[in-house]
């Protein structure tokens, strides 16, 4: 097994200043807002990685420069060992690039309300001038829809069959690997099932890698083979699914598993978690939990930790032990 | 589900759309677009329709001026329906071909206006930045002036480009410009904003990370869902822009008496309307109420039906 | 027996529309009792948010309520219109909607929002009522109150703000708060902070809650009793152990059966074929029929049994050893 894909020291700050005319009369400066900061990880061939964390993480702006619809401020992205941000044949770039594809979170927002499923699925070659006969019919089915949907509208589908049709058009430029950014938090539970089973289905059908970008631990505990967990817009703990649920490390890993709700937890009675997440154009000195953090000294406050091996897990902790 | 194979095609769909079922039920709806329909089908066929061709001076006699309507001619005995003008033209006959040339200057300057907007709008939304401040800064200072100036401004310089001898020729050219050139800053401006919604939409992203390029993302996926908006302000164009080209051939700088349109009629029958020959003013007045009142109330009830916040 | 909070018989809601009436609720009856949390769960669609809106009268016309009965303690509220509908909605019955932002008006502080609501329902003076306001927030959490009092709501984040509608909902003292998706929005921490503190106050103050949500973990930890609602009609009404660990109506077991549990590891997930009827295609009988795998000729022909003693709205309900 190798590294199918992998992200070195990958970074992205916006520029959230206001207007310049704006900055000019108000006396202010420009303001940065650094939603992704040194994150480093690998994706095995065949495997599911999953990125988690709460709003403002980072966790969607890492897929979009995966699929290259933003360019990382710093960082490297490799695919199959073509170095996406660097490498200078424009046509190995487009063939590392046809080989991914995304999912997306709304499936009401990803389909274009004036096309007809057909045309929507086959885009992705018909833009790049391949064959299409036919096509849409067979990823229909394959999606577990019919062929003669082909020939109706989104509007005529309901949440889940949408999300469907999304995983159809992502399949049909045969991609390799596949991002997918909340493909099910806009869903019914009972949807989201059929929706999880179909695209565990399709991975072993078409030896797919998924990078599955989410806040619900539930999907990530059933679908993940390994996770990293974010906060911030960095990387705080990495490891597989069993070692992270059963001894998560760091801390804020162990205070988003305790708040998670669960099913079998009755009138549980447990202290809340502390705190919100910082403002991420001025975020926190030294590690960007210690507000928060129930353990922090002032270490914590001064020096960003490292990722560093303990047991199974990576974890981002001068405390972790 | 539904094992129906065939597609719906595109009219069947429309039959059985929201859009036509409320068409059916609004009344206004029905009376002004039957109006519109009779109006524009009788200039089409203003040469079958017209007892006369009003510009033919082989067809016309002198001694049939200022014939009354419904009255026989105190000379020739003719009866004419809308009574005649001054040179003894059929005023009826000249509503039917002044109306051809109304409505082809106002439906030309739409499109030309709406083509322009829509270009500018999509591209203005679409990439931002300086492009967008450029385009929107120009639209602002156009509309600090009244539309009818800046078309008689248009109007008068390109007239002073052309030759004399082009001028009556080119007149209906140069005034589908000046419309239209007034008229582009609404179409830009709602589709600039429709754009800005639309863009980041995730189908947007979709097709950018397939590596569309920015023009078959605009033009395929955006335009398609900014069209309804730019339905409305056409039809509302038109209906102003029937009445900007009526004020300007009134005023004498649109259309030329050898091409009259609605306008030149009112202003030519404005000059007998103290010495009693009102028909022939009152005629070409009425029917660009009419044409102007029902194209302005479709367009308002298009605005109410497409309207989602409303529905 | 005491008389409950909330008590709702045999309510319905219609909508006329083009293709016919509709029914997005359709003959639901449940009660809820001083200091109870009730879970209303159910999938998009089921009607679970048409029901509290008919509770609170802030139906969007041409929906309507089209039968049953609305008792709010002893008395009946569902023929209330206008001004006594508004007097009661903030006096007796608080609001907390999914979004933050569309129940805070955003002109006004929040100081401004809370004494006002508290002068038009209490007989209070206007600098009582500003003392309570702070006291109010401090409740919530919100650290600073009697600073933070004159800020606007776009001063505060998302989780703050939620903290301010649930002062707002409670200032009055209503006997019935109904919370419509109250954590959707929020983030998973801030989730567990808000629930924590809707649960602590009604308990304290005997209020009763309606929680209305998708999310059946919500269920689980803060409601005593839930009740499942599919296709505008109840499912299933009972105490949340008993609903959640035996489920006897097979939509609530297929429910149940399809979120991930960290118990099943990762083998395929259970599914629920096909997807709830469209409410102008409502199946005759029981509207779970089509997809249920115990359907037999009764739930095609016969209505839905009568729900009120049974705990689950189906004809053959699931045996406790079933459902393992």
């Amino acid at each position: 097994m190798s590294a199918y894909v992998t992200v070195r020291g990958l970074t992205r700050v916006f520029d959230v200043s206001k207007p310049w005319l704006n900055r000019v009369l108000e006396g202010r400066k420009k303001a940065f807002l650094t939603a992704v900061s040194d994150v480093d990880f690998e994706i095995e061939e065949r495997t599911t990685y999953a990125l988690v964390g709460e709003s403002g993480s980072g966790k969607s702006t890492i897929g979009k420069m995966l699929v290259g619809l933003l360019n990382p401020s710093e960082g490297n992205v490799e695919v199959e060992g073509v170095n996406l941000m660097t490498e200078a044949d424009a046509d190995r770039i487009a063939a590392s690039r046809s080989n991914i594809q995304m999912i997306f979170q709304d499936p009401y927002a990803s389909l274009n309300p004036r096309w007809r499923v057909r045309d929507i699925i086959v885009e992705p070659v018909a833009a790049q001038g391949g064959k299409t006969e036919g096509l849409a019919e067979k990823l229909l089915e394959q999606v577990g829809l019919h062929a003669s949907d082909a020939g109706k509208f989104p509007h005529e589908f309901s949440g889940g069959q949408r999300q469907r049709i999304c995983i159809a058009r992502s399949l049909a430029s045969e991609p390799r690997l596949i991002v997918c950014d909340e493909p099910t938090s806009a869903l019914d539970v009972s949807v989201q099932a059929q929706v999880l089973n179909l695209m565990s289905d399709l991975k072993d059908e078409f030896g797919l890698t998924y990078l599955l970008i989410t806040h619900d631990l539930t999907v990530v505990r059933h679908m993940a083979d390994r996770i990293g967990v974010l906060y911030l817009g960095r990387l705080v703990e990495e490891a597989d699914p069993e070692t992270l649920f059963n001894t998560p490390k760091h801390p804020y890993t162990q205070m988003l598993l305790s708040a998670a709700p669960r099913m079998d937890a009755f009138g549980r009675e447990v202290p809340p978690p502390q705190g919100e997440i910082p403002d991420p154009i001025d975020p926190p000195s030294g590690c960007a939990f210690h507000p928060r953090c129930p353990i922090a000294t002032d270490v914590c406050r001064k020096d960003r930790p490292a990722m560093r091996a303990l047991a199974a897990s990576k974890v981002a902790c001068h405390l972790a032990e | 589900m539904t094992t129906e194979v065939k597609d719906k095609g595109r009219w069947q769909r429309f039959l059985e759309s929201d859009f036509f079922y409320a068409f059916k039920r609004s009344p206004v709806a029905l009376v002004s677009f039957a109006v519109v329909c009779l109006l524009v089908l009788s200039a089409v066929f203003a040469p079958l329709i017209a007892p006369t061709n009003p510009f033919d001076p082989a067809s016309l006699n002198l001694m049939d001026g200022f014939t009354p309507p419904l009255e026989p001619n105190a000379f020739t005995g003719n009866t004419f329906l809308l009574g005649t003008d001054d040179q003894g033209r059929d005023v009826f006959s000249t509503i039917l071909y002044g109306m051809r040339v109304s409505l082809f200057v106002g439906v030309a300057a739409v499109l030309f206006a709406m083509v322009l907007g829509i270009v500018l709008g999509l591209v203005s939304g679409y990439f931002g930045g300086w492009t967008e401040t450029i385009i929107m800064r120009v639209a602002d200072v156009q509309l600090t002036f009244p539309s009818i100036l800046v078309a008689m401004l248009i109007f008068g310089v390109a007239k002073g480009f052309t030759p004399v001898e082009y001028r009556d020729q080119m007149a209906i050219w140069v005034l589908i410009l000046a419309i239209g050139l007034s008229d582009w800053v609404q179409f830009a401006r709602v589709v600039r904003g429709a754009t800005l919604v639309e863009k980041n939409k995730e189908y947007v992203a979709a097709a950018r990370m397939i590596g569309r390029s920015p023009w078959a993302i605009m033009i395929k996926h955006i335009l398609p869902n900014a069209l309804s908006p730019v339905l409305v302000i056409a039809t509302i164009s038109l209906a102003l822009a029937i009445i900007a080209e009526a004020t300007l051939s009134f005023l004498g700088v649109g259309a030329p008496p050898t091409q009259p349109s609605l306008g030149t009629l009112i202003r030519i029958g404005q000059g007998f309307l103290f010495s009693g020959e009102w028909w022939i003013l009152f005629f070409p007045a009425c029917t660009l109420l009419a044409l102007a009142l029902s194209v302005n109330l479709l367009g308002d009830w298009l605005r109410d039906a497409l309207n989602p916040r409303l529905r | 027996m005491t008389t409950p909070v909330l008590s709702i018989r045999n309510l319905s809601v219609e909508i006329p529309t083009r293709q016919g009436i509709v029914k997005p609720v359709d003959g639901v009856s449940y009660d809820v009792g001083k200091g109870e949390i009730l879970g209303v769960v159910g999938e998009s669609g089921a009607g679970k948010s048409m029901a509290g809106n008919a509770v609170i009268g802030l139906l969007n016309a041409p929906a309507h309520i089209s039968g049953g009965e609305i008792w709010l303690n002893g008395r009946r509220i569902d023929p209330l219109k206008g001004e006594d509908m508004r007097r009661l909605r903030g006096k007796e019955i608080g609001m907390i909607f999914q979004d933050p932002l569309t129940s805070l008006n955003p002109l006004l502080t929040i100081g401004d929002q809370l004494t006002e609501t508290m002068l038009t329902h209490l007989p209070i003076s206007r600098k009582e009522a500003r003392e309570r306001a702070i006291a109010a927030l401090e409740e919530v959490g919100i650290p600073g109150a009697a600073e933070r009092i004159d800020s606007y709501p776009h001063e505060f984040s998302g989780g703050m703000r939620q903290r301010v509608v649930i002062a707002l909902a409670l200032c009055a003292e209503p006997s019935l708060v109904i919370a419509d998706e109250p954590t959707t929005a929020l983030d998973v921490s801030v989730q567990a902070q808000i629930i924590s503190l809707l649960k602590r106050l009604c308990h304290e103050r005997g209020t009763a809650v309606m929680l209305i949500t998708h999310d059946m973990g919500v269920i689980a930890e803060a409601a005593d009793r839930v009740a499942v609602m599919y296709a505008g009609r109840l499912a299933e009404l009972g105490t949340v152990r008993d609903v959640l660990t035996v489920p006897q109506h097979p939509y609530t077991h297929g429910l149940m059966a399809s979120t991930p549990l960290a118990s099943q590891g990762r083998k395929r997930l259970h599914q629920i074929p096909g997807a709830m009827p469209r409410l102008h295609h409502m199946p005759d009988g029981c509207a779970f029929h089509p997809r249920c795998p115990h359907a037999r000729d009764k739930c095609r022909a016969a209505p839905l049994p009568p729900v009120a003693n049974e705990r689950a709205a189906c004809w053959f309900p699931m045996l406790p050893e079933e459902v393992q």
